[in-house]
């Protein structure tokens, strides 16, 4: 009873002194600092940024060029590291020689561009298209509703890769196709979050009291409701960033989404897969890379979701 | 719980018929002209024109989905214009092999993650748990090829002639050629429905060799299942083990926990007869949800292990333009899916008694 005085009290203190107000957005930024995977999560993430903006500088050689008569490399090379006791007359190539002769560390460093951009595309597109249909269904509710719920429930039937798959297969192999597709097949998790969060949130007081103003249905679900229905969009996101990333590098694999001889890392692990026996080092080093970014966003995501969970909040941890 | 049921049962309707027009319009929209794919660049106009006619593709696009739900209904799925054989032949040859993988797969995540995720639990905040939620989160941020290719490569390469060794490649070594258990147990029938259901059976090869006795065939197929089963199953198994932690430490931390200790239940019997029984029914859900990443799982590890299942067939079908596959085994999957994901909701509305009362 006192302990809690005291916290009063000292609450008071703060706002007489005049500090900022304590916001959700605060307290979620200094509980998703508290947790260590989270940290680790945005010190990979922002390790890949870096690479990705500073490819150019970072790669000791373009990842097209074909080193052919250029150097003495043969195709399919094992790593050379001088540190590691490579002879220093040949020249390094920490990760090994592709099946056409290109440095694979390049390669690398070039792809995680566009890693990242796959994954922030796919799922603002899925989040755009799905938070619309989402929130027109939770906030019109009726036949609306039902109809936008079973278009998507159709589609949460079929196996999402499988979906993928067929859907590029419609488009056309291609890097933009195979974003489309896993962008629509990710549609109806985001409609889903947005439908129960505008469920919720349509019957709370302060939207009743908008409406007894008399602001517009439009109004009220672009200002009032959904920007209190963010939270589980933004954990939802970031998971979903990963998934994305994940099953274009699936796509690629297959030879579905990015096309030799784009540095893409599922496109560069699915060209030597016949090769893991011989040249294992062009199967690991891609794979390695997809699973460090996949991992980033996902340890990112499970902070976040801690982080801004309200009840975790309340009881003030 | 039967009006529970029969409601469930119904609101699938809508998202069956769903289902029909999607892998109908899917199949339409592929690009290319089927009669080439199939009869080479070569085939003439007139060829090509009664190949169409004959196959029902001149008939307008309304007729054609009319017709082709009625036959999905009966239970025909049409021919393969590749194979020229009825697409429920080439089922019972590749979907057993997928379904083996399957349970393999989901074998292996249920047996090593629920023990996992309850080690994790009872040792909450210890190196053990440290260490199996990173190994968690590694797993599931997996991909699932690449898993498999370095799996393979460590197996039959690294560990070539240690006891460890596991073949690459194939459900069985060469030379292997067991029997179908109703061929040994002398069964025959008529009835075509019964024969392919056998004949679907028996292709479960791990199946069929414990029901023929054969122990050589039993051990030569589970160690092929094993590297593409731990493949397919690392995503599954992070999140089983996951799951499995967060609905025990929920459940330890239950006041009914701290009356079975009060009683004087041992530590064991707390775990495994009081806590776990009621942290598995989310895992129920996990279980039902990770089928997706089962099946894609699947398609990709197939390719990669040299098994002809159903992923290989659909990839295969998808570039030669074969319609009618790609529509039936779409088909088939989704309403296995649809199917599946009933069984769990209803599961649920027997293992958890509040579900029954909503």
């Amino acid at each position: 009873m006192s302990e809690q005085t005291t916290q009063v009290a000292k609450l008071d203190a703060e706002k007489v002194r005049g500090d900022k107000p304590v916001t959700l957005w605060r307290t979620a930024w200094r509980r998703l600092f508290k947790r260590k995977s989270a940290i680790v999560g945005m010190v990979i993430l922002g390790f890949l940024v870096l690479v990705a903006i500073f490819a150019n500088v970072l790669a000791p050689y373009s990842p097209y060029d074909v080193l052919i008569g250029v150097e003495n490399v043969k195709m399919r090379q094992s790593p050379c590291i001088h540190l590691l006791g490579c002879p220093a007359d040949q020249p390094q190539h920490i990760m090994g020689i592709d099946g056409n002769v290109r440095d694979e560390f390049s390669r690398l460093i070039f792809g995680s561009r566009y890693s990242l951009m796959i994954g922030f595309t796919t799922v603002s597109f899925a989040i755009v298209i799905g938070t619309t249909l989402g929130a027109l269904a939770g906030y019109l509710g009726g036949w609306v509703d039902n109809v936008i719920m079973r278009v998507m429930d159709v589609v949460l039937a079929f196996p999402s890769l499988l979906l993928a798959i067929v859907i590029v297969t419609i488009l056309g192999p291609g890097i933009q196709n195979a974003l489309l597709a896993i962008g629509i097949v990710s549609i109806p998790s985001y409609a889903r979050v947005i439908r129960s969060a505008v469920l919720t949130t349509k019957q709370m007081e302060f939207v009743e009291a908008s409406r007894s103003l008399g602001a517009s249905p439009m109004y009220i679900l672009f200002s009032r409701i959904l920007p209190n229905s963010l939270t589980p969009l933004i954990v939802t996101g970031t998971l979903g960033i990963a998934t994305a990333i994940l099953d274009a590098a699936a796509l690629s694999f297959l030879g579905l989404g990015a096309q030799p001889p784009m540095p893409e890392w599922g496109t560069m692990l699915g060209a030597e897969r016949n090769q893991v026996f011989t040249a294992p080092h062009l199967v690991f080093y891609p794979g390695l890379a997809i699973m460090l970014t996949v991992l980033a966003f996902n340890l990112l995501g499970d902070g976040m979701r801690d982080a801004l969970d309200p009840r975790l909040a309340q009881r003030g941890e | 719980m039967i009006t529970y049921i029969l409601r469930r049962l119904l609101s699938s309707i809508p998202v069956l018929i769903g289902i029909l027009f999607v892998t109908f319009a899917l199949a339409r929209w592929i690009p290319g002209d089927p009669c080439r794919a199939i009869l080479g660049e070569k085939a003439t106009d007139v060829v090509c024109d009664e190949f169409i006619h004959r196959h029902g593709l001149d008939k307008p696009i309304p007729t054609q989905f009319i017709v082709y739900a009625g036959e999905i209904l009966r239970g025909d799925l049409g021919n393969s214009i590749r194979y020229s054989k009825p697409i429920t032949d080439l089922l019972v040859e590749r979907l057993p092999t997928t379904l083996e993988l399957t349970l393999s797969a989901m074998t292996f995540s249920v047996i090593v993650g629920i023990p996992m995720g309850i080690i994790s639990a009872v040792k909450h905040n210890s190196a053990v748990d440290v260490v199996t939620m990173m190994a968690a989160n590694i797993g599931v941020s997996m991909p699932v090829f690449w898993l498999g290719l370095m799996l393979a490569y460590v197996f039959a390469l690294l560990l070539k002639g240690t006891p460890l060794q596991l073949p690459p490649s194939g459900r069985l070594s060469p030379g292997l050629s067991p029997q179908a258990f109703y061929e040994v147990w002398g069964w025959t029938t008529t009835s075509p429905f019964l024969a392919g259901m056998l004949e679907f059976l028996s292709r479960l090869n791990i199946l069929n060799a414990v029901l023929t006795l054969r122990w050589d065939v039993f051990w030569d197929a589970v160690k092929h299942m094993i590297l593409p089963a731990m493949a397919v199953g690392t995503i599954p198994l992070a999140l089983i083990a996951r799951m499995t932690r967060s609905s025990m430490l929920d459940v330890l931390g239950q006041d009914y926990i701290r009356t079975a200790r009060a009683k004087g239940a041992s530590r064991r019997s707390m775990v495994l007869k009081h806590a776990l029984r009621n942290a598995l029914l989310p895992l129920v859900t996990i279980i039902g949800l990770s089928l997706g990443s089962f099946l894609g799982g699947a398609v990709l590890t197939e390719t990669i292990f040299g098994l002809s299942g159903v992923g290989r067939i659909l990839y295969d079908s998808i570039t030669a333009r074969d319609y009618g596959v790609v529509q039936g085994f779409t088909v088939v999957i989704a309403v296995f899916f649809v199917i599946l994901n009933l069984l769990v909701d209803i599961s649920y509305t027997y293992l958890d008694p509040r579900v029954r009362l909503d």
